[in-house]
């Protein structure tokens, strides 16, 4: 055998000795079905004749290639109302959101940090809340308010106590999605930013005193650069979030037919033109990648860089007469964002009839009453419900599943990216792992829903099943998990592991003893957040649940449509419950290890 | 005879060749210092010993066993070669107390419960760290973590030790006494060592013999003083000692019936170089081999005093001539300033000569 083929040989037999190779190829497998083939299948069914496509064109032959679709979306008679003006709407109001969530976020990060503001660890503690609330929260507590007659139903309190109905522009359409959306996304920014603000080394911004530069020009030229990739991750987050999201656009904007390329998506599929869906969540996923690799060229590798080194001392600035008034804004702003629109909804499930806003009307109907035909039909009481409290269980088996096996496979991933460092596996595998990060929710599921309603192979359909919904949270939620395990086992994967290797403690033992030990509680925030993050997800399963694996988002979303605006806020409520209770138990388990 | 062997080992990673073709004998007892800055290959050779990196090409033997051979495809485990392995960042195990670290290996190999506890309380004996067994590595400082990693390594008592900077995180005080500790487990031990540094001092203060390497190639093994007396190329005489040797270039013209070395400002007469007339070389010379007068005297160079740098028993010269900067070593004290008019005098007999075109040493040859 010549020296070369010697060499690679031994490579091979050497490498494939290696667990962290095996794992590694596996995990690529995995990731390769997960991802890149949905994302495949995806782009092949915009190109080929769909079997529903027999209604609307004579010559359609399933399975044959077409750019019938393409042509449908983007020249036709019907491309201004299918594709360009929710086009329009998805970036008008990302955009604006996500200038409005920075600004707040931003705000509150430099209150909170960097100012003698009063009551400083009380806002900071409130003001990541909008973040763990399901996104449309707060659309359905704004619809509470300012709901107009134009959807049916009753009014809102805005006309009980003004007795005009709402306009139609401050009920539902742009300026609600705009305000309600910004209100729930600048918690982003707020995490981001103040991370980044109490790193900045106070000697940084001291030294350019010393040379005589004023608190303005601090600012300006040494502190925002700093925080400048923290900013611009904030940004791509709220950005590619907002274009994703499902609910809030539907619940505000659909009374009045503004629609967006992620409310289109979901009317696309419901009316069976599943092509022209994915067309849209094409778009949408260009978009994502468009905005983060533009942004990634403008700030070049200084994005998503963390400033090393913790600093050592910060001098608050004084607001002097501001500090009160400073309060009470960044107050207003969780009281906004949090409390008003829980109390709102609160109340609204206490309400017997609807825009009866007097004490006489208020009730535990809607959470333990028994069933009575006066009544939604004769629904009981969510807590009596046998619907609700099936899916209230299948979001608890969902959230903790994926949240556990999303942690997992975050340990390996991050095992096999620190351990095989210098062989081209490592940064497959980061890539692939990052890449649902650029598929906005909506979209996702509208990949999942292409691919797995069809059997595979000797593979049967996944539609309709509780895998399938798992299937889709797992891998959506993978760049969290993903980098959670990079970051935890960046410190334990090295020389840690190598001085078991070194008296011989074999892999299972090494993992058992020693890696799953250090990584657990750098696990444990990352399951916490995919907890969350899953409990509280409708955009990426409203495509794919069916009755038996409803969970109680989509079952708000149903009740919303049906107009029981009282059993959708209770079970929200329900959602905020069981988050909360989740949270604390897994903290419990963090602590008492 | 050799206790370790390695022969023609290459390693690359991806386009960078880190390890090329090294051949390097350990006798059994040595202590073998692997010495170079950063990125020359020192750390993937120890760690080719050790078996955590494996070679593309080559073969290693450790005891007589082959333990990695390319042509035979043969690669044995880590815990299988009789090699401990001391990290440079200790990597002691955080959710482990000192006992659960040192035991971690015993308890491995399915030793006994009593056996593991007397065995683990001797070694921590050793290292002084009795009554530590239940505080955590965080709980300690960095010398006592220091000590726990050698206990560790210790417990298994491997014929071989392999440490990997040991030293360099810690302060130059505890390094001090850590480099005592580990003459002090080398000369008890007489185990065979292989020892990473990028610190001269360190590598000439504790080996038998020092290993220099240079983008993954060996240029020179040789004991300590060897080494600094005569390097086997520029590198070498370049990378040894502090402050840096000096070097001047210069010709070897025949003047008469006697060769003469003729440099910048410098020139004298040197017999034995009659073999290398006509050649372009550097003449190399280390500060202390140079003293300083004030009056001029055959050979001298004329200098300025550019600047003067006290060290406690020993005063460091750096004198201007022309284009090049000569450092000078002196000892006690010198009522020199900068800017004085000064002459060096070179101390010919310890002058050392390189060939300019290729940088190998060509005078004095080098005595095996």
């Amino acid at each position: 055998m010549s020296s070369k083929w010697r060499i690679l040989y031994n490579r091979l037999k050497f490498n494939l000795a290696k667990p962290h190779i095996v794992i590694g190829i596996a995990l690529v497998l995995l990731l390769t079905a997960l991802v890149v083939i949905p994302f495949l299948q995806l782009v092949y069914d915009t190109a080929v004749w769909q079997e529903a496509d027999r209604r609307i064109s004579r010559t359609a032959e399933p399975g044959e290639w077409t750019l019938f679709h393409y042509k449908r979306v983007f020249s036709s008679p019907l491309s201004l109302n299918v594709f360009y003006r929710p086009l329009l709407h998805s970036l008008e109001t990302s955009l604006a959101i996500s200038f409005f969530a920075i600004i707040l976020g931003a705000m509150m990060a430099w209150l909170v940090v960097r100012t003698d503001m009063p009551f400083k660890t009380l806002i900071g503690v409130f003001a990541a809340i909008p973040y763990v609330l399901p996104s449309y929260t707060l659309a359905l507590a704004w619809l509470n308010f300012f709901k107009n007659e134009r959807v049916g139903g009753a009014a809102g309190i805005y006309q009980f106590l003004f007795g005009v109905p709402t306009p139609d522009w401050l009920a539902y359409g742009f300026v609600p999605i705009v305000i309600t959306l910004s209100l729930h996304y600048y918690p982003f920014t707020y995490l981001l930013l103040s991370g980044a603000l109490v790193s900045v080394d106070a000697h940084l911004e001291e030294s350019g005193e010393v040379l005589g530069a004023n608190r303005w020009t601090i600012l300006r030229r040494i502190t925002f650069p700093i925080v400048l990739p923290a900013l611009v991750s904030s940004f791509i987050l709220t950005f590619s979030r907002a274009l994703g999201t499902f609910g809030t656009p539907y619940f505000l904007g659909a009374p009045v037919r503004y629609f967006t390329l992620a409310t289109t998506i979901y009317s696309n599929i419901v009316n069976r033109t599943p092509a022209m869906a994915y067309i849209s969540a094409l778009v949408l996923i260009l978009i994502s990648v468009l905005i983060i690799y533009g942004n990634q060229r403008v700030t070049g590798s200084k994005s998503f860089v963390t400033i090393a080194g913790k600093g050592f001392h910060h001098r608050l600035t004084p607001l002097g007469t501001w500090k009160y008034p400073a309060f009470l804004v960044a107050a207003s702003v969780i009281l906004l964002a949090v409390f008003v629109p829980l109390f709102l909804l609160i109340w609204q499930t206490l309400m017997l009839y609807p825009n009866d806003y007097s004490l006489g009307n208020l009730t535990l109907h809607y959470w333990i009453g028994k069933s009575t035909p006066a009544f939604a039909e004769g629904e009981p009481g969510i807590l009596r419900n046998a619907q609700i409290l099936g899916a209230a269980w299948n979001s608890v088996k969902l959230s903790v599943g994926v949240a556990l096996l999303a942690g997992m496979l975050g340990i390996f991933i991050g095992y096999v990216v620190v351990k095989s460092k210098k062989t081209w596996l490592s940064p497959l595998l980061e890539q692939q792992s990052f890449l649902p990060y650029l598929i906005p929710s909506i979209a996702f599921g509208a990949i999942y829903l292409s691919l797995f309603t069809r059997e595979i192979g000797p593979f049967p359909s996944l539609y309709g099943t509780f895998l399938l919904v798992m299937l889709v949270c797992l891998a959506k939620n993978l760049p969290f998990s993903a980098r959670a395990g990079i970051s935890s086992m960046l410190q334990v994967a090295g020389e840690l592991e190598e001085s078991a290797i070194m008296v011989g403690a074999s892999w299972q033992r090494r993992f058992r003893k020693i890696i799953l030990p250090l990584t657990l509680t750098g696990a444990l925030s990352g399951f916490i957040l995919t907890f969350i993050a899953t409990m509280r997800e409708l955009s990426l399963i409203i495509l794919l649940v069916t009755p038996s694996t409803r969970t109680l988002t989509t079952m708000t979303f149903r009740y919303v449509e049906q107009g029981y605006s009282q059993f959708a806020d209770a079970i929200i409520m329900l959602i905020v419950i069981l988050v909360i209770l989740g949270e604390s138990i897994a903290r419990k388990f963090g602590k008492g290890r | 005879m050799a206790q370790i062997e390695l022969k023609e080992v290459s390693k690359r990673f991806g386009q960078t060749v880190a390890v090329n073709r090294l051949s390097l004998q350990v006798e059994a007892g040595a202590f073998l210092t692997l010495l170079g800055p950063s990125g020359c290959g020192k750390t993937t050779v120890l760690r080719m010993i050790a078996g955590l990196e494996v070679p593309d090409q080559g073969e290693i033997r450790i005891n007589n066993k082959t333990v990695f051979s390319s042509a035979e495809g043969i690669f044995v485990a880590p815990a299988k070669r009789g090699v401990g392995l001391v990290f440079q960042s200790y990597a002691l195990w955080p959710h482990m107390t000192v006992f659960g670290n040192v035991a971690f290996g015993l308890q491995i190999h399915g030793t006994g419960k009593q056996d593991i506890e007397d065995r683990v309380k001797t070694a921590l004996a050793y290292m002084q760290l009795q009554g530590m067994e239940r505080r955590y590595p965080q709980e300690m400082s960095g010398g006592q973590q220091q000590r726990v990693a050698l206990a560790r390594m210790l417990v298994t008592q491997p014929s071989i030790f392999l440490m990997d900077e040991p030293l360099s995180n810690l302060d130059a005080k505890l390094r001090m006494e850590m480099r005592g500790e580990i003459k002090r487990i080398h000369r008890e031990s007489k185990a065979t060592t292989v020892y990473v540094t990028h610190d001269q001092t360190e590598a000439l203060t504790l080996s038998t013999n020092v290993a220099v390497m240079n983008h993954g190639v060996l240029q020179q093994l040789a004991p300590p003083q060897h080494l600094y007396r005569r390097p086997a190329n520029l590198f070498v005489a370049d990378f040894i000692g502090s402050p840096t040797i000096n070097l001047i270039p210069g010709e070897i013209v025949q003047e008469g019936d006697s060769p003469l070395f003729k440099g910048e400002g410098l020139t004298f007469h040197c017999p034995p170089l009659k073999p290398f007339v006509g050649k372009k070389v550097i003449a190399a010379l280390r500060p202390e081999n140079i003293t300083l007068s004030r009056e001029q005297d055959e050979p001298c160079v004329r200098g300025e005093v550019y600047s003067v740098l006290p060290a406690g028993a020993e005063v460091i010269v750096q004198v201007k001539s022309e284009e090049s900067m000569f450092s000078v070593r002196e000892m006690g004290d010198l009522s020199l300033e900068a800017g004085d008019p000064v002459y060096l005098r070179p101390a010919i007999e310890s002058m050392i000569f390189y060939n300019r075109e290729d940088g190998i040493l060509i005078y004095p040859a080098d005595e095996p």
